[in-house]
């Protein structure tokens, strides 16, 4: 029985250090509750991403009633095509057009913070490189080859990978990165770059369950509920189990 | 006023047993006084199936069943219905909430031999109902049209394509199409909120008057009916209202506040109760490099990956369901409850529930060699545990049984 417990448990270990070993996720520390920074990162998502990547879960009107834009504000910020404020987040470009551009269709980003998490987008938006191998010059080392350009660029500047040669397992020598290493500054400090980012990501998380904020504050107050419900209910069971014996 | 509620209680009585019904199931049907924790499961069940029902019809007024507008539409629940978010995590977490409860109540069952004599009946309607419910489960999880949803129904309906010749001609009866489409949404969406749900009603209702018929039993594993006073109520008997209204009612808010610390804090349950694959729409061209079902399918999903071959993989992990039908033919034991049964048992159960376990665990995870080789182990262990149960449970040495219970 204890041995049987003691391999569950070394099996549980090896499990976990076989994930860890592809890639190291930075925290992106985001704060949910900062409306500035949710701001801001909407209004980053509206120039950067929203031109290829659609959020059309997502209607115009509620980033509106979340974040505290009107009517206009929502037009003049976020609205590139004719759509109207209550309508879903779509883009003007077709799924066609795409497929010649990018060789894939770029993901809808409406719940993209829930199905990769936050850490990944924030490291992955952080990780580009100079690979002149690739179609756009640029490789990902959280996302490897990936059909993405790096749209941020101009305000990261690039990144050279630093290689190392190691030896692994089977004895074979093989060459990873090690880390990325400024090549070419951008017009944002790196400090700057990774605040920008955070406020996206920041805004992404928002985007992917909208109603959050309000489901962590309800919460306190059914549980509230329910406990004076349970004082009321065992006294009035102790009340009447006292004949029993 | 009294006068009139008179009346009224006399029309209604001379056309339908209401008295009747009143007594015979709550004041006047006696259930034993020294039921503990392990008890509460049963009426939690019911408590569950009651949320799924309840925020199922919600859900249905919004939801839209195509291959087309499915995902969108449970966004659009999120998002859009006033207090849709609220009324998807209820049913989401209620799903994985019913597996906990059910897992519990039937553990409960191998505690204190509650399959034993007379209540093998009571015990072969729950294991229906154990089987109706994992397929309600099953063809729900499909319905968001998530990746997971997909590629699951995908693994999981190809299982009947090993079947020898009629096989495949079978998956594709199910399917409605050579892959899980449209077609599959549909009928999953009509098995998933009317056929099965009435099928689950029904034997909920058998599961209670056959449990009604033969009385609950209890830690002690004795029969109240066996000690009555002169009034014919069992000494160790007291009515199921109010008393047991009303512990069962402690138990319902003690659930519920867990439950809503689920609901409101963590409805994903890191992934357990809400995969993140299942955010990514589903795509019959893209495979995720990880297919796992919920947690609460597991067990058997490690089981039907121990076996090399594909068709036998399928047959054990039908074979490790079947077999709970025969458990009341299984044991052996003149006592029931785990108080007075000797200590090979009690050793039995324990490695039974560790290895169920580490199934469950090894379900998740992907097949590496030492994965699979402890899933053999597990299910070797899991199909023991029954078919050794007429050796072990004849040999062991029981205590002996109180007069009456503690």
């Amino acid at each position: 029985m204890k041995h049987y417990l003691l391999i569950i448990s070394l099996l549980l270990v090896s499990g976990t250090v076989g994930a860890a070993e592809r890639y190291h996720l930075d925290k992106a520390n985001i704060d949910p509750v900062d409306t500035e920074s949710l701001r801001r990162g909407a209004v980053f998502f509206a120039n950067y991403c929203f031109n290829c990547h659609a959020a059309a879960l997502m209607r115009y009107n509620r980033i509106g009633r979340d974040l505290g834009y009107d009517e206009a504000q929502l037009e003049s910020l976020f609205i590139f095509t004719g759509a109207k404020v209550g309508d879903l987040m779509e883009i003007a470009m077709q799924p066609e057009e795409a497929m010649r551009w990018f060789g894939v269709v770029p993901p809808d980003l409406s719940v993209v913070s829930r199905s990769r998490g936050v850490d990944w987008i924030y490291t992955y938006l952080r990780s580009f490189y100079k690979d002149d191998s690739r179609p756009w010059g640029v490789n990902n080392t959280v996302f490897k080859d990936v059909a993405m350009p790096h749209v941020l660029w101009e305000l990261q500047g690039l990144q050279a990978p630093q290689f190392d040669v190691i030896t692994d397992k089977e004895g074979i020598q093989r060459q990873v990165i090690t880390g990325l290493a400024p090549l070419e500054p951008g017009k944002l400090s790196t400090d700057q770059y990774d605040a920008a980012v955070r406020d996206l990501v920041n805004y992404l998380h928002y985007m992917g369950e909208p109603a959050k904020q309000s489901r962590l504050q309800l919460g306190k107050w059914v549980l509230l509920y329910l406990l004076l419900f349970f004082v009321v209910v065992w006294l009035l069971k102790k009340e009447y189990w006292k004949d029993v014996h | 006023m009294r006068e009139w509620l008179h009346l009224g209680k006399e029309w209604i009585e001379s056309r339908f047993p209401l008295k009747e019904f009143w007594e015979d199931h709550l004041v006047k049907y006696y259930a034993p006084k020294n039921l503990n924790f392990w008890y509460f499961f049963g009426s939690l069940a019911m408590l569950v199936f009651g949320i799924q029902v309840i925020t199922g019809i919600f859900l249905t007024m919004n939801y839209k069943p195509t291959a087309e507008t499915a995902f969108a539409s449970v966004e659009y629940i999120m998002r859009d219905v006033n207090w849709g978010w609220l009324i998807r995590y209820m049913h989401s977490t209620g799903a994985s909430f019913f597996f906990v409860v059910i897992y519990l109540h039937m553990f409960r069952a191998f505690l204190y031999g509650s399959y034993k004599k007379p209540r093998e009946l009571l015990w072969l309607f729950g294991v229906m109902l154990f089987l109706l419910l994992m397929a309600e489960a099953f063809m729900g999880y499909l319905l968001p049209w998530g990746q997971m949803s997909y590629w699951g129904a995908q693994v999981i309906i190809s299982l009947f394509g090993a079947i020898p010749v009629i096989g495949n001609e079978l998956a594709l009866w199910i399917r409605g199409d050579f892959v899980v489409a449209d077609a599959t949404l549909n009928r999953f969406f009509a098995f998933h909120v009317i056929a099965f749900p009435l099928l689950l009603i029904a034997l909920v209702a058998f599961h209670l008057i056959a449990l009604h018929r033969v009385g609950s039993n209890n830690p002690d594993g004795i029969e109240i009916k066996e000690k009555k006073n002169a009034q014919g109520i069992p000494l160790d008997g007291i009515p199921f209202h109010p008393y047991f209204t009303l512990k069962d009612m402690l138990g319902a808010i003690v659930f519920l506040m867990i439950f809503s610390a689920v609901v409101f804090y963590y409805p994903e349950m890191g992934g357990w109760f809400l995969e993140k694959d299942n955010f990514v729409p589903a795509d019959p061209l893209k495979t995720p490099e990880h297919i796992t079902p919920l947690w609460y399918f597991t067990p058997y999903y490690a089981i039907l990956r121990a076996v090399p071959d594909k068709f036998l993989g399928v047959v054990l992990m039908g074979a490790a369901i079947a077999v709970l039908f025969v458990v009341p033919w299984l044991d052996r034991s003149p006592v029931k409850s785990i108080r007075y049964r000797g200590p090979i048992y009690k050793a039995a159960l324990a490695i039974f529930v560790v290895s169920f376990i580490a199934l469950g665990y090894l379900g998740t995870v992907a097949a590496t060699p030492i994965a699979t080789t402890f899933s053999r182990i597990g299910t070797i262990i899991y199909f023991a545990f029954f078919l050794l149960m007429p050796v072990y449970t004849k040999y062991d040495k029981p205590k002996p049984l109180p007069d009456r219970v503690r």
